[in-house]
């Protein structure tokens, strides 16, 4: 075990991954020299060299269509899109070409990738440095999407990703990229996909949360608690595929739900979450699932912090629900 | 009213050919001709076929044949090609068997895709012929991919980017094509241009006077070639291909086609091209114009060409057969392939 924070423990789970692959690249925008803007593959350009850490010309269309031709080679391309908001320019090689591939060539053409990418809010980058837009590409059948909320996680999910043969959207917390530290542990570290992890156990509501909402998420069930409000978070890890099992055990037990992401609210993660909830735990539930999300406008700089869930938020509608049943 | 335009011959010598084709230039090109001729049978059968409601959907290619057999005749087994809508030849030419992609043609259960993409996009991985989308110019960028690995793993191949005029406006061509010469990557970007996006005009498509010139700006050589002379197309793209391959870098290529048929089975021509356009693309017109080179050179006569056009004709009349008593794709395999593992097919190599 080592102790690291998020960045440096995906860091850690790009070097050993290449090393113990020669299959294993990364490709990028300033991901060579520079190491990353946010220091994720500080370090792989001078072991590897710059035929494994590739610096590419700055064309996010261009990273992920090649990253999909050197998979179909047989290559395990790890791409980087510098800010998830850059990656609409790649929107099209992801959906139309990156998640169809195995299915339209029956099985031919599978695309091994992994799309790294910091999003999320809270690092004053306003419109294009703090979207979330997972929504998009979990909609998206043949991709998997995932988000990690610890150190030991952020490996353990990076190097379950690597090892995967389809593509998977690997999406990082940049907001506590350095903010939160942990035990990691050493060597080959997989976490599986499809496993939700219970952040903190409670029984008197669930917090449905991924990623950078997990610490704001806890620290909210810390003044629930405080008032004899058991809050349980469930860190859902991957978003595809979705651990409903999970999930469903957690709101047996509590019987309340609030669904808390970055994203705006409409159409957002959160109403496939509430839509499960409704189909599958209706007669568990015994107060309305609650959403606790970013608003439906674009992303403000200056006023982030009221844009962004709080955990006061948070713990309102955690008392909304409690109070209604 | 003045006469149509008389067909343009091929105009080569023995020497000459022998020159730009190699010792075997007689050979290639009776090959060719076959494969032409196969192509021409293929696209008038199909497109009765989608009319009667056999099949739902085709893209013929007449008028761009020299460009896929080419293709076919200038690289090896191992390299890599990316099609576009109009190359599926190159599959054909290159050993893809021709029962396989009549029973992608019927999207039945037999397609090794298993019926999920519209007619004219077959999958063929054992001819390193690469799945394509509708989406245009997304092949370019992932052609350079491939090619970079190629490099990266040492593999000597090379691969192919085929694509249309109207995708010389679409992102990937750009970023494709910048990558490409950034990387100095084993890779022909190989436009046929036909002179039409569906009803565009090329000259409403781009403000240069060519698409070969492109290349200037991302410092890569273009250049221009007659697409419907099949000894041209083969001797540029062999030394194309070449360049790539010894590690003298990418290139484009600009095959000047005529498009001799409506874009699809759901597009009518008439709104937008004119009969004198029409005339001028008959003579160029790269089937009639091999024809007539290898009559010229005693390589075919009305006995040898009708012969070779009847076993066209029954080789694609048999592969037919086989396809429409083939069953519908399984309800089973609509969730198969979406991710890893496949419903037990070997993993591909």
């Amino acid at each position: 075990m080592t102790e690291l924070t998020i960045v440096q423990a995906i860091n850690r789970g790009l070097a050993e991954a290449m090393r113990a692959d020669p299959d294993v690249l990364v490709l990028g925008e300033d991901v060579g020299v520079n190491g990353g803007v946010f220091r994720a593959t500080e370090g792989l350009h001078k072991e590897f060299g710059a035929d494994r850490v590739i610096d590419t010309p700055l064309s996010e269309t261009g990273i992920i269509g090649a990253a999909i031709g050197m998979a179909l080679y047989g290559l395990k391309p790890i791409a980087e899109i510098q800010f998830v908001d850059f990656i609409y320019p790649a929107f099209d090689q992801i959906v139309s070409e990156l998640a169809k591939f195995r299915y339209r060539s029956g099985g031919q053409y599978p695309c091994h990738v992994v799309i790294r990418s910091p999003y999320g809010g809270g690092i004053k980058g306003g419109l294009y440095h703090s979207q979330s837009p997972e929504a998009y590409f979990a909609h998206t059948a043949g991709l998997k999407v995932v988000i990690p909320s610890t150190p030991s996680d952020a490996k353990g999910l990076l190097t379950t990703a690597i090892h995967d043969p389809d593509p998977v959207l690997f999406l990082e917390p940049k907001r506590i990229y350095r903010a939160v530290s942990g035990e990691v542990p050493d060597g080959e570290h997989r976490v599986p996909f499809g496993e939700a992890r219970i952040a903190r156990e409670g029984s008197d509501v669930t917090l449905l949360a991924y990623g950078a909402m997990i610490p704001t998420c806890t620290q909210a069930a810390e003044t629930l608690a405080a008032s004899g409000v058991q809050a349980e978070v469930v860190d859902l890890r991957t978003l595809v595929p979705l651990d409903e099992a999970a999930i469903l055990a957690s709101v047996e037990k509590t019987g309340r739900v609030v669904i808390v992401h970055e994203a705006p609210r409409f159409c957002g993660y959160g109403a496939e979450l509430a839509a499960l909830l409704a189909e599958k735990a209706f007669f568990s539930l015994k107060a309305p699932v609650q959403r606790v999300t970013g608003y439906d406008t674009p992303f403000p700089y200056a006023l982030e912090n009221l844009y962004l869930p709080s955990a006061e938020r948070i713990v309102h509608a955690a008392r909304a629900a409690v109070a209604a049943g | 009213m003045t006469d149509p335009p008389a067909l343009v011959p091929l105009d080569y010598s023995r020497d000459t050919l022998a020159e730009l084709l190699g010792p075997d230039w007689n050979d290639s090109l009776v090959r060719a001709f076959r494969w032409m001729t196969l192509a021409r049978v293929l696209d008038g059968r199909m497109l009765a076929l989608q009319r009667q409601g056999r099949i739902g959907f085709y893209g013929p290619a007449t008028g761009q044949e020299a460009v896929s057999v080419g293709a076919a005749l200038s690289i090896g087994p191992d390299d890599w090609v990316f099609p576009g809508l109009r190359e599926q030849l190159v599959a054909l030419a290159r050993g893809h068997s021709l029962t396989t992609y009549m029973h992608h043609l019927f999207a039945d259960d037999l397609d090794p895709a298993r019926g999920r993409q519209m007619p004219c996009h077959p999958s063929a991985r054992e001819v390193r012929y690469v799945s394509m989308s509708s989406v245009i110019g997304t092949q370019v960028s992932q052609a350079v991919g491939l090619a970079y690995a190629l490099r990266y793993r040492k593999d000597p191949s090379v691969a192919l980017a085929f694509f249309g005029d109207g995708a010389s406006s679409a992102n990937d061509f750009h970023a494709g094509a910048n990558f490409a010469a950034v990387w100095n990557a084993p890779i022909v970007l190989c436009c046929t241009n036909n002179q039409w996006a569906i009803s565009v005009p090329v000259e409403r498509q781009t403000a240069t006077a060519t698409l070969a010139e492109k290349g200037v700006a991302y410092g890569l050589p273009g250049e221009r070639v007659d697409g419907t002379d099949i000894v041209a197309v083969t001797n540029r793209l062999r030394a194309a291909v070449a360049r790539a391959r010894s590690g003298g870098g990418p290139s484009l290529l600009e095959f000047v086609v005529f498009r001799m048929t409506p874009h699809s089975s759901s597009d009518d021509p008439t709104r937008y091209q004119s009969a004198d356009w029409m005339a001028r693309a008959r003579a160029r017109d790269p089937y009639l114009r091999l024809e007539g080179l290898l009559r010229t050179l005693g390589l075919a006569d009305d006995a040898s060409i009708s012969t070779w056009r009847e076993e066209s004709d029954a080789s694609v009349r048999a592969a037919i057969a086989v396809a429409e008593a083939a069953p519908g794709p399984a309800p089973e395999s609509l969730s198969t392939d979406v991710f890893a593992p496949n419903d037990g097919r070997p993993a591909p190599s």
